[in-house]
Formats: structure tokens, C-alpha cells, sequence
């Protein structure tokens, strides 16, 4: 299984200048990989782009032998660093998490959620307890490709050992895909078998 | 060095309305304690959601309506009244906070940086002054007229930092200053408050990175469910972590992916979780039966470090 990126540009409309020109990537599901950059060098739009959440851009994105799917669910899922962002204020967790998928009670003791937390509300929790529900939630059974844009970066030491440790499990079972995108380098060395300097790949950075 | 800011058992709750009329009190911070004395700098380390800013809104006097504050805040040994506080409050003490949305987003920077003048000479003098200190800090003048929404990340920063150091202030309270900033951005306000350091300033630093907190703090108080659990020194996260005292931190140092990645079970618990004994006793690997019932003070283990666990009390 392999994710790959063709030749992707792209700009904002009222831009001059290109933030991504003529990267190519190829990923699979063999390798761990960490994607590394300076702030505004584009990393979080590429990983939208190769999650399908940013449409308007040129190029392909290939998965699997074909293009990414326009409507139902998206094989490839990205997490963000901010849960509370995506997540809906009003609903209670149980309801945010079975959006996603019918999540069975081993699957919450394996990323430490306590079954009281299912009934609060989104703002009744630290932002690593909500991490652990938003994870939880991209591994529908569906997903076959997991793209991490700095997803622990907001939490503490053991929280973010806790939930990589566990994804990581995860992953290798379902023989996932997984890109980690963050800036921390003893992170990327810890976990990644290799890594990928975006602007060695990025034309419009050099 | 004197002592410039005591926080002594500190406790802040808050009060909601859980259905109809009933009331409950929400315990967010339980007891914090902490020092910091002139020319050093102190980060308070805490996971995101922690609670560990409400710090900084009790020493400025500026937290909301329905908060309770109990325990002692004093500055160069005087406690400080709201009053205190409010006349203290950029004079003083000065904030840095996290980001330029703390700015009003339609004055200019100038004028935010100047602030208030009873006359237009006060003003001038000021301006003087401000255009010094942006100088130093490598913002030409340009600059003075831009708003709020055209700095850059960096150059955000050092309008923040320089808008503090406007007052001449005795002690700066940074608020969670390091994230989303790149590395080059970051390294530049660590140094910034290296040199305050310098300059007889103390710093208190609050902050979820414990990278940023190594790189510049001279002691670390880790803040944990509420509670100082322990005021360490930033030598001692060093190693395999065996000068840290506090199981807790022992694990978070452990945890670093560079210190081995080690995975511990549990969660921190949360305002209205904790039970009576220690807030670490269902995931401490060293705990005593009374740890359960009873909960342990912050105790001086000497050479300026604190630490709140049983194991640690004379004759245990």
C-alpha cells in the first residue's frame, strides 16, 4: 500500500509566490517516516493535501493505485495538534468518538479512557484526555494511512509516550501507514526509520 | 539575592452551577507554593488543561468573578491585596503573554506599547523610551505604527517582551511564551529572558515545554493535578534522572524520547477527581498504604528544593 505524491504545487490565491513546488513523496505502510521543517515551510498543507481535506492544488495524490475518494470516508486520516478544535462543543464524547466508528470497550482501556469521561463535554477535559479520543476516533477500521501534524506537542512527556506508544502498536497491527509530522528531533529519531526534510523536496523553497 | 515573589499554599476554585440553582466549588489549583528571588529565573511546568495559568491571572488580580483565591501572595515580602495587586500590576510585576491576540487589534503598537498618559509630557518622555528599548530589541520604526495583525511570529514576541521591560519591572510573569513558534523564534525568547535574568529580573515561567523550562530555568516547580509536587533543580534532570525526587518526575524525565520513551499507565486526574491521599498515589510505584488517606505537604529537602511525597520525610 503506498501513498504518493506527484509533482504537488500550491499557493493561496491572493499569493504571489508558490508554498509547495513540485514535491514528490512516496510513502507506504513499511516505514515509519518524519517529516521535518521550518514554521511555514507548508508541512501542515501537505499533510492536508495528502489527507484530501485541501482539494484545490496541482498535482496527484495517489493511494493505494488511485486517486483519493471525493466523498464517503478518508482512507488516509489526519490529526491535528489542537483537539478541541475538532472536536463539536455541544456533543458528549461518546457521541464525538461513534461519529467515527462503533469503538468497543478494550479498544478505550487500550488508550487509557475512563468510561466516566464518554458522558462530559469536550471542554470537561485536558487536552491530553481529548487527544486520546480523537486518535481513538481516526483508527476507524476503514483508515489505512495515519498522518500525525505535531500531535503531541501540547502534552506532557508520559501523556505523549502513552498515546505514540500505543498507536504505534496499532499501526503495525492493521499494517497501517503512518507520517509523523513534528519538529521535535529526539521524537523523529526515537520513532521514525527515516526522515524527509521538506525543503529538500519543496522547489519552492530553495 | 532577596526574594522577590512568594506564592504560599495557594488554592483557586471556582463556582458553578451544576443544574437549577445547585452550586459546586471546583477545585482547579489545591496548593501551590513557589519562591523566586532577584536574577532568577523559575518555570512552573504543567500538561496543557492543567490549570497552571490561573497563576498568573491570581498574581495580577485579574481572575474572573467566580473564582475563589485562598493562601498568601507576597511581594518583596508584603502580601498583596487586590488593591495591591492592581496598583502593582505593570509597574512591578509585568506580563508577557502568550500571543499578540492579548494586544488590542486596533490601536497601534506604539501605543499600546506607551499605554495610558496623564500628560503630553509623560507621553513624550515614554515614547523616548519605548523607541530605546524596541531599538534594542532589533524593531525599527516602522514598526510603531503597524497593528497588532502585521508582526510576524518573532517579531511579535520581541514587541511583547519589550512592551514588558517598558516599566522597568522587578519581576515578569510569562505566560506559556514558547509555542508555535519555530525553533530559531524560540531559541530568540529564551534568550530574551536570559538577559532579564541577567539584568537582576526574575522570571517566572509558565509553561507546558519542558524543553524551553531546561534550556532557561534555574529551578522547576512541576505542577501536577492541582499541586506543586516538587521544586527541582534544572541540574537535576540530567542522567538518568536519579538527583529528581518526586516519583512523578522521575517518570516525565523517563518519558522524554531522548531519556528512553518509557511508558507509564494512568492518567493525571482532573479538578474534582482527586482523592483525599496523594494526587499520584494510583500510579506511584513506591507508595506507602497511608499515601491513599493522607496527603502529604511540600516539605524543604534543603539546597532550595521542595518536594511533596511521604517517602521523602524525616525518619521514613
Amino acid at each position: 500500500m503506498e501513498l504518493i505524491a506527484k509533482n504537488i504545487s500550491f499557493k493561496y490565491p491572493s499569493a504571489k509566490k508558490y508554498l509547495l513546488q513540485d514535491v514528490n513523496l512516496e510513502l507506504d505502510n513499511k516505514k515509519i517516516i518524519g517529516l521535518i521543517g521550518d514554521s511555514g515551510s507548508g508541512k501542515s498543507t501537505l499533510c492536508k493535501i495528502l489527507s484530501g481535506y485541501v482539494t484545490k492544488f496541482q498535482g496527484e495524490v495517489i493511494f493505494d493505485g488511485n486517486p483519493l475518494p471525493k466523498k464517503g470516508f478518508k482512507p488516509v486520516q489526519l490529526i491535528y495538534q489542537h483537539p478541541e478544535k475538532v472536536m463539536n462543543p455541544k456533543w458528549r464524547m461518546k457521541q464525538v468518538l461513534e461519529e467515527s466508528w462503533n469503538v468497543q470497550d478494550e479498544d478505550l482501556a487500550q488508550f487509557g479512557i475512563q468510561k466516566s469521561w464518554l458522558t462530559r463535554f469536550p471542554q470537561e477535559l485536558s487536552g491530553g484526555e481529548l487527544q486520546r479520543f480523537s486518535v481513538l476516533r481516526s483508527l476507524n477500521p476503514n483508515t489505512k494511512f495515519l498522518i500525525a501534524d505535531e500531535m503531541t506537542t501540547m502534552l506532557d512527556a508520559i501523556t505523549q509516550a502513552q498515546i505514540l506508544d500505543t498507536v504505534l502498536k496499532i499501526v503495525k497491527d492493521r499494517k497501517m501507514g503512518f507520517l509523523l509530522v513534528s519538529h521535535d528531533m529526539d521524537l523523529v529519531d526515537t520513532i521514525c526509520d527515516d526522515k524527509i526534510y521538506l525543503k529538500d523536496i519543496n522547489a519552492a523553497m530553495k | 539575592m532577596d526574594k522577590l515573589l512568594d506564592v504560599e499554599n495557594v488554592s483557586i476554585s471556582f463556582i458553578q452551577y451544576t443544574r437549577g440553582l445547585n452550586q459546586r466549588d471546583l477545585k482547579v489549583i489545591t496548593d501551590l507554593t513557589l519562591d523566586i528571588s532577584e536574577g532568577e529565573i523559575l518555570a512552573v511546568l504543567g500538561s496543557s488543561g492543567s490549570g497552571k495559568s490561573l497563576l498568573a491571572h491570581a498574581i495580577f488580580g485579574i481572575l474572573p468573578e467566580n473564582a475563589r483565591l485562598n493562601g498568601k501572595i507576597k511581594f518583596k515580602g508584603k502580601e498583596l491585596s487586590q488593591e495591591d495587586k492592581e496598583e502593582i500590576r505593570g509597574k512591578g510585576i509585568v506580563l508577557v503573554p502568550q500571543s499578540v491576540n492579548f494586544l488590542d487589534p486596533l490601536m497601534k503598537i506604539s501605543d499600546i506599547a506607551i499605554g495610558h498618559c496623564e500628560t503630553e509630557e509623560e507621553k513624550k518622555a515614554k515614547k523616548i523610551k519605548q523607541r530605546e528599548i524596541f531599538e534594542h530589541y532589533n524593531l525599527g520604526p516602522e514598526v510603531d505604527d503597524m497593528y497588532p495583525f502585521q508582526l510576524s511570529g518573532g517579531m511579535a514576541r520581541r514587541v511583547l517582551v519589550s512592551t514588558a521591560l517598558l516599566a522597568d519591572p522587578d519581576l515578569v510573569v510569562a505566560d506559556e511564551p514558547t509555542p508555535g513558534l519555530d525553533e530559531k523564534t524560540v531559541q530568540e525568547t529564551l534568550n530574551h529572558f536570559k538577559h532579564m535574568k541577567e539584568e537582576g529580573i526574575g522570571v517566572l515561567l509558565i509553561t507546558h515545554d519542558i524543553h524551553a523550562a531546561l534550556e532557561v530555568a534555574d529551578r522547576i516547580g512541576i505542577f501536577y493535578s492541582g499541586y506543586v509536587i516538587e521544586i527541582a533543580l534544572k541540574e537535576d534532570f540530567s542522567g538518568d534522572g536519579e538527583n529528581l525526587l518526586h516519583p512523578y518526575t522521575k517518570s516525565l524525565f523517563k518519558a522524554l524520547p531522548a531519556n528512553g520513551f518509557e511508558v507509564v499507565e494512568g492518567y493525571q486526574p482532573l479538578h474534582g477527581e482527586i482523592i483525599e491521599g496523594c494526587p499520584f498515589y494510583d500510579r506511584c510505584e513506591m507508595r506507602f498504604d497511608r499515601c491513599k488517606v493522607e496527603r502529604p505537604e511540600l516539605t524543604d529537602v534543603g539546597n532550595n528544593k521542595k518536594v511533596r511525597c511521604f517517602k521523602y520525610e524525616e525518619g521514613a
